[in-house]
């Protein structure tokens, strides 16, 4: 036994596990840490040393607004996110075989479209006189405008981040011991009180994790919003792009993009902590 | 064989044949005193599809209330299906399920007076001990004091006291199985029914928890059914036991009737250890028939069906009652081939002509035994009534 474990070396030897012992580092190092910095000595050195981006942002109504705006739309569309993606994996990994094939098929195959050819398509449904005005209108909602505002971008992000939402939701439900919840019948529970008292109290931790990925995803959103809002709802990260490659505003999107950052690691601390929480009660 | 931790038996209230599974009705005369019954019970999974498979062919069988009773069984053999059956969490395919005379057959486990204490425990896991016992009786819709007092009973029951503010997945596995017996036993089933309950502790803890749960059952008064692959767990604690091999009641006993006289080769092989010889039956006189084994000679047996003459009969004797002796005696004799010491006992593997048997005998020149070695010639005895005659 022992001589057999000697012979799972490691192929390229000791220098060579050394080597790939850093090339992780090396690769966040190039890729990330270096580009941040760069644009955080950006952010207070352009057009003039200072923290003069800083006060505009943070001054300034109209990026009040785009941060208000960001904050809602990306709350919104998680809050519909989940409990669409809850039930989606709650089917994919508790349904019939047929059923949880079908949910693969239909979440799963989205999943490997780029978010462009996803945001065009939703385009095309949204449309004036698309697809979704023409079903309102046959139940006679005539005149929806349903192109180019909040819901069409809210719309574009739910459909991108219900597949993300799914994998961590499902990965614990899978963990949930069905003799559980027979126990819980057994003891004279009906179906629907076992799912409120057991099952979903028991699939919490997922759904915390789906959501702090799913807003801190939500931040991020760029493609979509920009597509899908068509410059009517501009949020943080395409008022990045607009500050640094429409109005050339370079120090201002670096700065913009360094909140950003910020918001999203101050997020991420804190689903960690509410986890953390979450793991001690349930000691 | 662990035959020293037995309960003297209750004196069952009806005669144990008459719980025979091949005379049904015949407890229907005292409908209180069963707690469960099935009749004609058949289980097939996937009907109709290619991987159809019987789980249960035809069963009958009557549960006394206040019983200890054991389905036993190897893995597979159909004893968990059953229990499930009982419990609602299986449909059956045909026939009846009552619950003290309820045609339970159609309902959802909810609805059934039936608790199942599971396998791997079960509990909730985001619940403390305290919740968890509180469950069955809040789905009742007790009053919270009651509930309250009840739960305080529960953890004094099982010695949970000091961890009733705890979770689950803090505790080891004979707290877990505890906590699973009070929350099982709380709302105050009039069945419970136990799959497998010891079969995740470890030995020490198994053979302790046997004792606590038959001090339980006999404390609460509850009829318990319980499954399981092990027969010392099954003779230890249970009034009566059933043997299930294959979808098929084997037998139905107590656990002497099972182990003394077992009315088929799998239960005489299955329980315990058992010699099992092919023999012809010679001679047959009332309650006596004389046997011929090949390469070996002949014995007589004691018979409690008819025989014909020349029939193919299986001869069951137990090691410890196979009795070896200087050669010189008459009678049938055989090699030794193996000698195992096993402490409490010396255990002898012998050959006689084509047979291969076992002999076990209590250390030393005990009852006049002596010790014999490898090679030696030895002579068979036979305990009187020892050997059983198995027709299948």
């Amino acid at each position: 036994m022992i001589e057999r474990r000697f012979q799972l070396r490691w192929p390229l030897g000791a220098s060579g596990s050394l080597l790939m012992l850093w090339a992780l580092p090396v690769i966040l190092l190039l890729a990330y840490v270096l580009p941040f910095a760069g644009v955080t000595l950006w952010s207070v050195t352009r057009p003039e040393p200072g923290f003069e981006n800083y006060v505009r942002i943070v001054t300034g109504a109209d990026f009040q607004a785009i941060f208000v705006r960001t904050a809602w739309v990306c709350l919104l569309s998680t809050a519909i996110t989940i409990p669409i993606a809850y039930l989606l994996a709650y089917y994919w990994v508790m349904g019939s075989a047929r059923r949880s094939r079908l949910i693969e098929i239909c979440i799963f195959i989205p999943f490997w479209i780029s978010v462009l050819v996803r945001a065009f398509g939703w385009v095309v449904i949204l449309r004036n006189n698309g697809l979704a005005s023409d079903v309102a209108a046959a139940f006679g909602l005539n005149g929806l405008s349903t192109g180019r505002n909040v819901w069409s971008v809210i719309t574009g992000m739910v459909h991108f981040m219900v597949p993300f939402a799914i994998l961590p939701m499902a990965s614990v439900m899978r963990k949930i011991d069905s003799r559980v919840l027979l126990a819980a019948l057994g003891l004279g529970c009906r179906p629907l009180g076992v799912f409120w008292r057991v099952y979903l109290p028991m699939s919490l931790p997922g759904v915390f994790s789906a959501l702090a990925m799913t807003f801190i995803f939500s931040l991020g959103f760029f493609v979509t919003p920009m597509i899908l809002g068509g410059g009517r709802v501009v949020l943080t990260a395409e008022s990045v792009f607009v500050q640094m490659f429409q109005t050339a505003n370079w120090g201002l999107g670096a700065a913009l993009g360094v909140v950003l950052l910020v918001v999203v690691f101050a997020i991420l601390w804190l689903s960690q902590r509410v986890m953390r929480i979450e793991q001690l009660m349930s000691r | 064989m662990q035959r020293a931790i037995i309960e003297p038996n209750p004196t069952p209230p009806a005669d144990s044949k008459a719980a025979s599974p091949s005379k049904p009705g015949s407890l229907l005369q005292h409908p209180n005193s069963v707690a469960a019954e099935v009749r004609n019970l058949r289980k097939i999974y996937n009907v109709g599809s290619p991987q159809a498979h019987e789980a249960l062919k035809d069963v009958n069988l009557s549960i006394r209330a206040n019983e200890f009773f054991t389905l036993l069984g190897p893995s597979g053999c159909g004893k968990t299906t059953l229990l499930r059956i009982l419990g609602g969490f299986e449909m059956l395919t045909s026939g009846t399920c009552r619950i003290f005379g309820e045609d339970v057959s159609r309902l959802p486990p909810e609805a059934r007076p039936v608790n199942t204490v599971f396998q791997q425990y079960a509990l909730f896991p985001h619940m403390t001990v305290r919740r968890n016992i509180a469950f069955g009786l809040e789905m009742l819709g007790k009053p919270k004091a009651e509930v309250e007092r009840t739960v305080e009973r529960m953890l004094d029951l099982v010695h949970m006291r000091e961890y009733a503010d705890r979770r689950p997945d803090t505790m080891s596995g004979g707290q877990r199985q505890r906590v699973a017996l009070a929350r099982a036993l709380a709302p105050q089933p009039k069945l419970l029914l136990l799959d497998e309950p010891l079969s995740a502790l470890d030995l020490k803890l198994r053979q302790k928890m046997r004792l606590e749960l038959k001090s339980l059952q006999r404390e609460t008064g509850i009829t318990f059914i319980f499954v399981t692959h092990d027969q010392e767990e099954a003779l230890a604690m249970s009034d009566r036991v059933a043997v299930i091999s294959n979808g098929h009641l084997q037998q139905v006993g107590t656990p002497e009737d099972i182990y003394e006289q077992p009315q088929s080769r799998f239960v005489a092989d299955f329980i315990g250890e058992s010699n099992l010889i092919e023999a012809k039956v010679a001679d047959s006189a009332g309650s006596e028939a004389a046997f011929d084994i090949e390469g070996f000679g002949q014995v007589q047996a004691p018979i409690g069906q008819r025989v014909e003459v020349g029939q193919q009969v299986w001869l069951s004797i137990r090691p410890e009652r196979l009795v070896l002796g200087a050669v010189h005696r008459e009678g049938p004799q055989a090699t030794v081939t193996d000698r195992t010491y096993l402490g409490n006992a010396v255990e002898y593997h012998l050959r006689a002509g084509k047979h291969a048997l076992t002999a076990r005998s209590p250390r030393g020149g005990l009852r006049g035994r002596q010790d014999f070695a490898p090679g030696d010639a030895v002579s068979l005895g036979f305990e009187p009534g020892s050997i059983k005659v198995l027709l299948s």
